[in-house]
């Protein structure tokens, strides 16, 4: 195939990682080149996931990379898990979306809400890949407000009987768990939302793949419907409470994604660059001419910013110190710049940029997603305007 | 079993060549190194080797500056259980001086195999493996890209210009691995935490004490820039024009 990718480090950032960080980002790196790149594009247009790669990646240890070992998991810092993101996605965001809901939807609320006995039932087969989980919070009537959730969950003598339905649920068809959130007292009530670690193999339980999409389109994206599923008292996630639980857990992903999103800009300047640099017109490479070189420059001027942001919020979230408001302006920012810089690319490609053999317009089509989900660029920016005026203008 | 596996530093290929200020070095900045790519083999064959035999040790040893200690984390990342740095500045291009050092080091390590891979991509001499074999006065089979091994008994093949050759030796013994011996695994990340945690020792050698082959590299140069093709006709009608130019420009008719 082609040349290994090399990453961009205009500001000699190398530099600012540690050793191990490096590390981890080269064998990820390496790793996505050698067994990523090759079926891809396949897998984009057949819109299928390519889950022949999923005892690689936990083999690897992709999979809730920054929890304790004592479960299985690598015991990273954040700053190497957020590189394990940014190459993920290097490659693609809907591979690095089965990996962002893995280890910050399904393996972190079990860790941070779970006891001990869930922690150790649940989290080695989902760091292994033997057990894959999908985190149902999003609703058909309700996604950018998921205090209103319809969901409910009501007590039961043996457990709980939760009905409702989520929708958009990456993983959903193909998970063996699902963390479910659902309302247990009135439907009013955002106190009463709690969380459930349900079997999918749950009787009252399916899951159907939601088709004709047009992005993230290697990944599978599900419906998920829960009629009367009853579940054991062992189901509740004691520690969760209230609509934070399932906010928490969207932080964590949230800050991988704005990782990610690097990955995917660097991908599409990389590929410009290249093209820019090979293809020729009037005599003379394009990339000898005033307005590719533009559209270079903004996109290395863009990689570098996100990149600088990320990895202070990686030194902030490893000390702890780390906002959800800080990972919003870093999501917001990055993903907003990664769909620019595809779609820069896309264009700089020419008519050869629609091609699936191309990258650009995957990683286009793709971030449009990413900009979406786990909170739209438009609620970041409320978000970040409530931070800063102590004002909402939620509604 | 105990294996040792030897062990380079060396730049990627894909990097772009610098010549540095004294003429006849590599410019290191902003150049990104590796784990030898054929040591990368030799390291997963040892590993390989070990869990079959569910007991055992993998030691790596690297003759380097203490730059190279990165590059035996990376060995010990795969699993290697420990590491050694023969720490020198200078005299690391004279392969006689590096495979008497190695030499010194592995003679009473007791060790049932001593793996290399068949070459470095920087200097492509492919003599450190047999020159330490022979100073070490032990059987050496260079570029085995297959290792079957029953008791004391190992058999190798090695590809040779029109068929393999199968070769049979007693253990202990040097061995050098082509490509294909095996598929290198990726260090785990939870391998790369666990490499901080090995023992790796560090040992200053005098390489120019030690005394070489006296092989001195005096100068380093890039090639010079490959010309642009050109399109010489089509069809058979470019034939003789295509010839004339073989033998009148490029000469190699």
């Amino acid at each position: 195939m082609t040349a290994k990718f090399q990453g961009i480090d205009f500001y000699s950032m190398d530099g600012l990682l540690s050793e191990e960080e490096r590390a981890v980002r080269d064998t990820v790196r390496s790793w996505v080149d050698d067994h990523l790149m090759p079926v891809i594009g396949e897998c984009y247009i057949e819109g299928r996931f390519p889950k022949q790669l999923i005892p690689q990646m936990a083999e690897l240890g992709l999979f809730g990379a920054n929890l304790p070992e004592e479960y299985g998991c690598a015991g990273l810092n954040n700053v190497a898990y957020g590189l394990i993101m940014q190459e993920l996605e290097r490659g693609d965001s809907g591979v690095r979306s089965f990996a962002s809901v893995q280890g910050g939807l399904v393996m972190y609320p079990i860790y941070a809400f779970g006891s001990d006995e869930q922690k150790k039932q649940w989290l080695p087969q989902l760091a292994s890949g033997k057990l894959i989980g999908c985190f149902g919070l999003t609703e058909p009537d309700f996604g950018s407000n998921p205090g209103g959730m319809i969901t409910v969950a009501k007590e039961t003598k043996t457990g709980w009987v939760l009905n409702g339905a989520k929708m958009w649920i990456t993983n959903g068809s193909t998970a063996g768990l699902a963390i479910v959130w659902a309302k247990t007292g009135s439907l009013d009530d955002q106190s009463s939302i709690r969380g459930f670690i349900v079997p999918t193999d749950s009787r009252g339980f399916t899951a159907k793949d939601q088709k004709g999409k047009l992005s993230l389109r290697a990944s599978d994206t599900s419906e998920l419907v829960l009629q009367d599923v009853q579940v054991g008292k062992d189901a509740l996630l004691p520690k969760s409470g209230g609509l934070k639980s399932p906010l928490m857990c969207l932080t964590q992903a949230r800050y991988g994604i704005a990782w990610g999103a690097i990955g995917a800009a660097m991908a599409c300047f990389d590929e410009a660059v290249s093209y820019a640099k090979n293809r020729v017109m009037f005599g003379k490479p394009i990339g000898g001419f005033q307005i590719q070189q533009a559209r270079l420059a903004e996109m290395l001027t863009e990689i570098t910013k996100a990149q600088l942001l990320c990895l202070q919020l990686g030194r902030l979230k490893d000390a702890g110190t780390m906002t959800p408001q800080q990972v919003s302006l870093a999501k917001r920012n990055n993903v907003d710049m990664a769909c620019e810089c595809a779609r820069e690319a896309r264009r700089l490609l020419g008519a050869n940029g629609i091609l699936a053999e191309y990258q650009s317009m995957r990683h286009l089509a793709n971030l449009e997603s990413v900009y979406t989900y786990e909170g739209t660029h438009d609620v970041h920016t409320l978000v970040l305007g409530q931070e800063i005026t102590g004002l909402s203008a939620f509604n | 079993m105990k294996i040792a596996v030897c062990i380079k530093r060396v730049a990627d290929s894909e990097t772009r060549a610098k010549v540095a200020a004294d003429g006849k070095s590599l410019d290191e900045a902003g150049v990104k190194f590796i784990l030898n790519p054929y040591d990368e083999f030799a390291v997963e064959e040892a590993l390989k080797r070990k869990e079959a035999a569910g007991t055992g040790e993998v030691v790596v040893i690297a003759v380097g500056a203490a730059s190279s200690q990165e590059t035996i984390r990376t060995a010990l990342a795969m699993g290697a259980d420990r590491g050694v740095l023969l720490q020198a500045d200078a005299g690391t291009a004279d392969p006689l001086a590096v495979a008497r050092v190695l030499a010194a080091e592995l003679k009473d390590g007791g060790y049932d195999l001593i793996l290399f891979g068949k070459m470095a991509i920087d200097d492509y001499h492919q003599a450190i493996g047999p020159m330490t074999a022979q100073l070490l006065d032990l059987p050496c089979v260079t570029a085995i890209t297959t290792l079957t091994i029953a008791g004391t008994t190992g058999t190798a093949e090695r590809e040779i210009e029109g068929g393999v050759e199968v070769v049979t030796f007693p253990l202990p013994a040097v061995l050098t691995a082509d490509k294909g011996l095996n598929e290198p695994r990726y260090p785990a990340l939870k391998g790369i935490m666990a490499a901080k945690k090995k023992p790796l020792e560090v040992k200053p050698v005098q390489l120019a004490a030690t005394g070489g082959a006296g092989l001195e590299v005096l100068a380093m140069s890039l090639p010079p820039d490959r010309k642009e093709g050109r399109i010489v006709g089509e069809g058979a009608a470019a034939v003789a024009e295509l010839v004339r130019l073989l033998r009148e420009e490029a000469k190699v008719l």
